[in-house]
């Protein structure tokens, strides 16, 4: 083993951290909002909703992320139809394919997370909170929500983590960021172990960076909670979502006595 | 105590079976990318045919072993070859001197030469795709030519196979004024051509032509002049490991016989169309 070439190969892989990081981000923060309320569709009680979403998150988690993207990237530009579209500008680009290939993959696995959550969220908080009278809106956005992505967090850090991994197979649709460099690399070496060592490095090192952040958000949750039970006021679980005084102030003037339930 | 003495006789069974099958070497594996016709590919049957295939059948049976092809992934092949994977490359590779250094060359087995391909709609100015440029002495006309080619180049979108010679020579001719998109496979780089992902691209000749020839091809056409040597080398060589010198001169042993007696001839007519088989050695 050279570890000469392994320092060497870091500092060229380094350079597609930024490619690898901006398709993992960008994915993360799509598909989170899109899986917000499709995780509310999938939970609601009625059928139709429920199984269309089921669909869709049975569609993109059953079929493996590198065909998805293989018919995106390679299967859609054979389509004449798609090639004489407004959508060729972006379909053309191999960076939007693979990020919508992923945005799409990642908001299937974290609307199917966020469900459970929401599913996980006691009867009895959320009958108490219509019985407050709060809107619908209110309701999702003041209780369900912020209960079911506690609950769900470190199942959610498990998605983000494996968004982080997957976005190797960018390398396949002729992207450059870590993998693909690193296969570049390979092909100019022929040092496999050296190089692939490297890129393994730089990808241990951001998922590390990524358990450490939802470590702190979990912690920070965590605390929440714990001043909570202290005090017997339910706000701060909503905190996290609005800003946490304002969340204070509305939740205290409107109906100071949650505890009592 | 019987249990360890059982395991340890299991085990000097299996090590002895290995190294005798070494020593005898009855069976010879051969890799092949299986995705640049003519040169090697897969037939509807999934079974790998070609030139590559075809002469490396020849040279087994010259030599008098059993031989079997299998296919490998081309990015991955000379590592594959060097930790033991199978024992030879037959893929149309070319030999180079960087190659060199990792794994040893049999005497060339067939020529060849490479060319752009560019879209046809890009309306780029007329360039005599018959002439021949040799990268390995480049002369006062011939540089004029490439510098034609950079100006018509430039800004264009390029694609070539990962890890291939192409890639180095586009890199080192056009990295500058195009941008260039790396594939794992010709297949894919093709796709793209039609599509219109990307303007061109740099590859074997006759990697092209069987392109070019079908239905996906008729948007694009060669451009540019006949290009070899530089990093391309002597020609198209079977890869062995450096320690493997027996094999290597038992190789070349069936080459030189086959470019003799006519045989290379003969299988590149049948899959090229014409005759790119190289001297015999002297």
């Amino acid at each position: 083993m050279d570890l000469g070439l392994i320092v060497e190969s870091i500092s060229v892989l380094v350079h597609g951290v930024f490619l690898t990081l901006s398709l993992t981000l960008l994915s993360l923060v799509i598909s989170f909002f899109l899986s917000v309320p499709l995780s509310l569709l999938r939970a609601s009680l009625n059928r139709t909703l429920s199984a269309s979403v089921l669909a869709y998150t049975y569609v993109f988690r059953g079929t493996p992320l590198l065909v998805q993207l293989f018919l995106v990237y390679y299967g859609l530009s054979q389509l004449s139809i798609v090639r004489q579209s407004l959508l060729w500008p972006v379909l053309r680009e191999p960076f939007w394919c693979a990020l919508i290939t992923f945005s799409l993959n990642s908001t299937a696995y974290t609307t199917e997370v966020f469900k459970a959550g929401i599913l996980a969220v006691p009867r009895g908080v959320v009958e108490a909170a219509k019985a407050l009278g709060l809107s619908r809106f209110m309701l999702i956005r003041l209780i369900i929500f912020p209960l079911a992505f506690r609950t769900v967090l470190p199942s959610y850090a498990n998605e983000v983590i494996g968004l982080v991994k997957a976005s190797s197979l960018a390398s396949t649709v002729t992207l450059l960021e870590i993998t693909g460099l690193a296969r570049r690399m390979v092909s100019e070496t022929f040092a496999p172990y050296e190089v692939f060592l490297a890129a393994g490095l730089l990808y241990l090192l951001l998922n590390f960076t990524v358990s450490i952040v939802f470590r702190f958000l979990e912690m920070h949750l965590a605390r929440s909670s714990i001043r909570v039970s202290k005090n017997g006021t339910a706000y701060p679980v909503t905190s996290w979502l609005s800003c946490p005084w304002k969340a204070m102030s509305k939740r205290t003037h409107t109906n100071p006595s949650t505890h009592s339930l | 105590m019987y249990k360890s003495v059982l395991l340890a006789s299991f085990i000097v069974v299996i090590v002895s079976q290995i190294s005798a099958q070494a020593a005898e070497r009855k069976l010879l594996t051969i890799a092949t990318e299986g995705a640049s016709p003519p040169w090697d590919m897969v037939d509807p049957e999934g079974k790998l045919v070609g030139y590559d295939v075809d002469v490396g059948n020849e040279l087994c049976r010259r030599i008098a072993v059993e031989c079997k092809f299998v296919a490998q992934d081309w990015d991955g092949i000379i590592p594959a070859l060097t930790v033991g994977k199978f024992d030879a490359i037959m893929s149309g590779m070319a030999i180079t001197e960087k190659r060199k250094k990792s794994i040893a060359f049999s005497q060339p087995y067939a020529g060849g030469f490479n060319q752009l391909v560019m879209r046809k709609d890009l309306k780029l100015p007329a360039t005599d795709t018959k002439a021949k440029i040799n990268l390995t002495n480049i002369g006062g006309a011939e540089q004029s030519v490439l510098e034609q080619l950079q100006l018509a180049l430039s800004g264009k979108t390029l694609g070539v196979l990962r890890s291939s010679n192409s890639e180095a020579v586009l890199n080192e001719l056009f990295g500058k004024v195009a941008t260039i998109r790396s594939y794992d496979t010709q297949d894919n780089l093709h796709l793209d051509l039609a599509a219109g992902r990307i303007d061109g691209g740099l590859a074997d000749y006759f990697t092209w032509k069987t392109f070019l020839d079908g239905k996906d091809g008729e948007s694009a056409a060669f451009y540019g002049p006949e290009l070899s040597g530089g990093l391309w080398g002597p020609g198209v060589g079977v890869g062995i490991r450096k320690d493997d010198t027996d094999l290597l001169a038992s190789f070349d042993k069936a080459i030189n016989d086959c470019i003799s007696d006519g045989t290379l001839k003969k299988l590149s007519l049948k899959w090229f169309g014409i005759d790119i088989s190289p001297a015999a050695a002297p």
